[in-house]
């Protein structure tokens, strides 16, 4: 047996500088030539500043924009390094609930989340993930039912005409791959981007 | 459900039959020794290991090399995440990592189990990722590989003492299957928008004026052979939910494809080298109807939603969304859980602790079945191989006749090693549950309450003894008993699965061939097809039911009642 202990070691050792050297630094220096927004994490700036990435939800509270999905992100608490308080859509730490579906916390938290979602439109059904969390914690989009809920809050907070707001859902809408692979949805940030736009 | 889910299903089916053919051809030539475009980087690494690659070995010799050559990776990758704070590539300054979850990171990794008990982004550095983690994901897949070769070869030498030499094999299956690959999906999952930098997290100031911190690194790289050496292992905490490793509707069904596409290649494969690619369709034939049940299962349960959202006025049409992202939605994220079980893979793009009882109960069940839906690389023809062993063993006893199997006798050797690697997973999967869930160290984990906190535990230790390393990820299970203990179960998982089976393999090459005649059992068409699915499910239910009626049978009824823990 240990008269392979030599291969053992070498074999170990080439593929380690082939497959965990060589192999990412080569990735690396053709992804940066062919596509080097992407590769650099497709980062948004605004006014010469990172805002945020392209592909990465970030967390909106106010009346004024568009809000993302419920993100069950965390951060360590600042006050006691053991501890970690709810920080949503936190990149650096990504998560997930992990509630199981008897889970009366879960039961719990869609009915306070729902509660808050039917006072500023009442009426409308509230669609589902609005009041689930993100598998990501990070998750970039929102159904367009998930959208088109919130125009109404939206175009109060900002003065706006409710048509004028829908609108501009409507054209955010990104469809499925050649009309077949994955869902139809939003991406928030961007659509809060043109929101902005629209009122400077 | 939907039409679109079922046709974005049924295009993923379509995908891996076209893929299946082309990959079986190259597969089986390469380890023919006749695609070698890299000849001189191959000669090079054996004379400077000093291997003669025309020098076959025994069964015992092979096994020793990849029992060898496991122990080296083990013992590096150990060391690694426990110095790596002294090591360059590290931006964001991350300290060592600890004994207990090194050392069950080292084994998950070198299993192909990449079962995750940290968080990657706070612990390990991109040195860790790329020089240890990447490393390994390419290693344990071309292990796997070499093995499913070398059991073939047992079918098809005639009275040989050797099975084909280890090294040559764990080299060829790098170079020229799982590089040239990885290479292509890993551009192509950036050109779809997964990062490939050295960068320190980046502080972006949000449109609301907060910072956010957003995790960088290499990820493309490693992405690609996660998938494809059905490792499973994420860059990111949440693995490909996380929109920088699967960012697209498109990034996804490549990563799905990625997952089946050497374990389906492989059944064409051997039917190559048994000549007979017919024996191989007849084992995809197998696998596939297993999948599509679980598909079935898990797409309908997750489509129904949770009754106990009903009672709100929410509009559940999109399903049972916790945990799960939009762009995925329900069919995309079932079929993704489904494949991810069927293989060893284990990366997960939504989250398996949230999903329904019965959608829960299709990966829990497709890993005690051990993985031979397609499978891992290699690993998944093994032990699909290790159940047509049992599956035409009952047929000869039911015609009292010694049974064959391409050309092989299968005698008492055999059926016995079979046994043996069939009984050692349900033993560490239930044993090591049943010891979790009365000890302290055990409970203290859970993170729901009732059944479905019992359900936590026993995936655990499925997903730790199948080397698949996904997870009912609400377990805090970066404790010392649970990366000791899930670190046992991968390792009974792998290698007492692996050493009966090259036993096999041995004792098989050194059979002589035996010309089929008119009472040999066809093992190509139908009758053995529902032979095989029929002896998988009466092994897998008999052994697993009782614990399964524990978790999400009894959860899914108390569901329904409306009983919340």
């Amino acid at each position: 047996m240990l008269n392979q202990l030599r291969p053992a070691i070498f074999v170990f050792a080439v593929l380690t500088l082939l497959t965990g050297v060589a192999y990412p630094y080569a990735i690396t220096g053709i992804a940066q030539l062919a596509f080097p927004y992407q590769a650099g994490g497709s980062l948004v700036t605004r006014d010469g500043k990172v805002i945020g990435a392209e592909i990465i939800g970030q967390n909106f509270d106010s009346a004024r924009y568009f809000h993302g999905r419920p993100s069950a992100t965390t951060a360590t608490d600042p006050n006691d390094a053991t501890k970690t308080v709810p920080a949503p859509y936190n990149a650096a730490n990504s998560s997930a609930s992990n509630a199981g579906p008897t889970s009366k916390a879960l039961i719990e938290r869609v009915q306070d989340d729902v509660a808050k979602l039917q006072a500023e439109n009442p009426g409308a059904k509230v669609p589902v993930d609005l009041v689930t969390t993100t598998g990501s914690g990070l998750d970039p989009h929102v159904t367009p039912a998930g959208a088109l809920f919130q125009v109404p809050r939206v175009a109060k907070a900002r003065g706006l005409d409710e048509a004028r707001v829908r609108r501009l859902v409507e054209d955010a809408v990104e469809g499925r791959l050649f009309g077949l692979i994955g869902e139809r949805r939003v991406n928030v940030l961007k659509l809060n981007l043109a929101l902005d736009a629209l009122t400077g | 459900m939907t039409i679109n889910g079922w046709l974005q299903i049924a295009l993923f089916a379509v995908l891996i039959v076209l893929v299946t053919r082309p990959l079986g051809a190259w597969m089986h030539a390469v380890f023919e020794g006749k695609r070698r475009f890299l000849g001189i980087l191959e000669t090079g690494i054996y004379r400077l290991a000093g291997i003669d690659e025309r020098r076959e070995q025994h069964w015992t010799a092979y096994a020793a090399g990849m029992l060898l050559f496991s122990a080296v990776s083990i013992v590096a990758l150990y060391l690694l995440q426990r110095f790596q704070a002294s090591l360059p590539l590290n931006p964001m300054g991350l300290g060592n990592n600890s004994v207990d979850n090194s050392f069950n990171t080292a084994v998950s990794f070198v299993t192909n189990t990449n079962w995750q008990s940290y968080t990657p982004e706070t612990t390990m550095s991109y040195l860790t990722q790329m020089v240890g983690l990447t490393v390994q994901n390419f290693a344990s897949a071309a292990v796997g590989i070499a093995l499913a070769i070398a059991l073939a070869r047992g079918f098809t030498r005639r009275q040989s003492g050797t099975i084909g030499n280890f090294w040559v094999d764990l080299v060829r299956g790098t170079l020229y299957v799982l590089l040239p690959l990885s290479i292509v999906a890993a551009l192509l999952f950036v050109w779809q928008g997964v990062p490939q930098n050295f960068s320190a997290y980046v502080d972006a100031t949000t449109l609301e004026g907060a910072t956010q911190q957003i995790a960088q690194g290499p990820v493309a790289s490693q992405e690609a052979i996660k998938m494809l050496g059905t490792n499973g292992g994420g860059f990111f905490n949440t693995n490909s939910a996380h929109p920088y490793e699967n960012p697209t509707p498109l990034s996804n069904l490549v990563q799905m494809v990625l997952i089946f596409c050497l374990g389906a290649g492989l059944t064409n494969t051997f039917g190559r080298m048994v000549g007979d690619q017919r024996q191989g369709w007849a084992i995809l034939g197998a696998m596939a109807a297993l999948w599509l049940g679980g598909v079935a299962l898990a797409y309908s349960a997750e489509s129904a939603g949770n009754p106990a959202f009903a009672q709100f006025s929410v509009d559940q049409s999109a399903g049972n969304m916790e945990g799960k992202e939009v762009r995925f939605g329900i069919a995309a994220s079932a079929l993704f859980a489904t494949v991810t079980t069927d293989a060893s893979c284990g990366a997960v793009n939504a989250f398996h602790d949230s999903f329904t009882p019965l959608g829960g109960m299709v990966p829990l069940i497709n890993m005690m079945l051990g993985e031979i839906i397609v499978g891992g690389v290699g690993a998944g023809l093994y032990g699909m191989l290790l159940f047509v062993v049992i599956a035409i063993f009952i047929a000869g006893l039911m015609v009292g006749r010694t049974p064959e199997y391409v050309g092989k006798k299968i005698e008492a050797r055999e059926v016995k090693m079979t046994i043996l690697a069939i009984l050692c997973l349900p033993l560490a999967m239930l044993g090591f549950t049943a010891i979790a869930s009365v000890i302290e160290p055990g409970l203290a984990g859970l993170a729901n309450a009732g059944p479905h906190g019992f359900t936590e535990m026993l995936y655990a230790y499925t997903s730790g003894a199948a080397n698949n390393g996904s997870a009912f990820a609400g377990l805090s299970a970066n404790t010392p008993w649970y990366n000791y203990s899930i670190g046992i179960a991968m390792l009974i998982g792998r290698f007492l699965v692996i050493l009966p089976m090259l036993a096999i393999a041995g004792s098989l090459a050194a059979k002589k061939i035996v010309p089929a005649s008119s009472g040999t059992f066809p093992t190509h068409g139908m009758l053995f097809v529902v032979l095989l699915v029929g002896t998988i499910l009466i092994v897998g239910g008999l052994t697993f039911f009782p614990a399964l009626a524990l978790g999400p049978i009894v959860e899914h009824l108390a569901m329904q009642a409306g009983t919340l823990y």
